[in-house]
């Protein structure tokens, strides 16, 4: 996810804290978080990932006055053939890396570079053929220093992968 | 809380439940705060008759966050260096869900003290639905 701007905010860790079933007050009180080793609230690690929110091309996101492939009267949004609507054609997240060179925390913002990785396939047992493609995205704070880089490998398959 | 060196060994482990009968709502709570909002992980209408999957499942990510929640329990907050996972199988709603973090190896690197920790994540079944590593920096 490429972006220009993301602004790290305290009410955004609440709220990502709570989906993860993470009650450390370390992401919700900030005078509990001033007496820990970071000294202030911080992203909970997996936290990158929410920079979706601020990709303005997100394609797994309703946009404004547009088709969205989820259900509403019918089953999808979009007739099949039919371009548009948002999705990313079938694809699972098959892997996913962090590395942390320092803990984001709220205050910074962030700019996410994309680069493309490796791209390989492989046949699976019962998806069919499985195609894999990896991005590697680099988060840098505004002193253009290296805060995290993130590594996410997708997955597309012929098939419904209901075993995983 | 930190981890210190002298006081584990290789093949110690940490175990956390981070699922209990895993609610669909919890599925919509994370697609709000994380901006995922593909209708797999919501729309039980579209992931049934569109996709072909027998019900909405969650997001990796929601499985990855959670077991997070239990690395950052045990190595302490701030301490993660890397964190990195394979989605090793679905998630339903209804799954409970089990983290485990075991020692693979105590050393040193540049000055500061690491710990390799294994981390697993199973359901009801004893199925592996997460598979990965971290790295933490832990005290002498």
């Amino acid at each position: 996810m490429a972006v220009e701007k993301f602004p790290i905010e305290a009410s955004h860790i609440m709220m990502f804290a709570r989906a993860v079933n993470d009650g450390n007050p370390i992401y919700y009180d900030a005078d509990y978080a001033a007496k820990t080793e970071p000294g202030a609230i911080i992203a909970p690690p997996t936290f990158m990932q929410a920079s979706a929110q601020f990709d303005p091309e997100y394609s797994l996101r309703p946009k404004v006055g547009q088709p969205w492939f989820g259900s509403g009267k019918e089953a999808s949004g979009v007739k099949p053939g039919e371009s548009g609507g948002g999705g990313n054609k079938g694809t699972l997240h098959a892997e996913q890396h962090f590395e942390y060179h320092r803990h984001p925390r709220v205050g910074d913002v962030f700019t996410a570079t994309v680069k493309p990785g490796k791209t390989w396939e492989k046949a699976g047992r019962r998806a069919g053929k499985l195609i894999f493609t990896e991005t590697i995205t680099e988060y840098r704070d505004s002193s253009g220093d290296l805060v995290v880089t993130a590594r996410g490998v997708g997955v597309r398959t012929e098939r419904p992968a209901t075993a995983g | 809380m930190t981890l210190k060196a002298s006081e584990l060994e290789v093949g110690a482990t940490h175990t956390a439940v981070l699922a209990k009968d895993l609610k669909r709502t919890q599925l919509v709570q994370y697609a709000g705060a994380s901006g995922d909002y593909n209708p797999l992980h919501t729309d039980d209408l579209y992931t049934r008759e569109v996709a072909g999957y027998p019900s909405v499942f969650a997001h990796g990510m929601l499985t990855m966050g959670m077991t997070g929640a239990m690395l950052t329990d045990y190595v302490g907050d701030g301490r993660l260096l890397k964190f990195g996972v394979r989605f090793t199988a679905q998630v339903w709603p209804g799954d409970d869900l089990q983290a485990t973090a075991t020692v693979e190896a105590l050393r040193e690197e540049g000055g500061e003290q690491l710990v390799d920790l294994k981390v697993s994540t199973r359901n009801q079944n004893g199925d592996e639905v997460l598979s990965g590593y971290a790295v933490a920096r832990i005290d002498s």
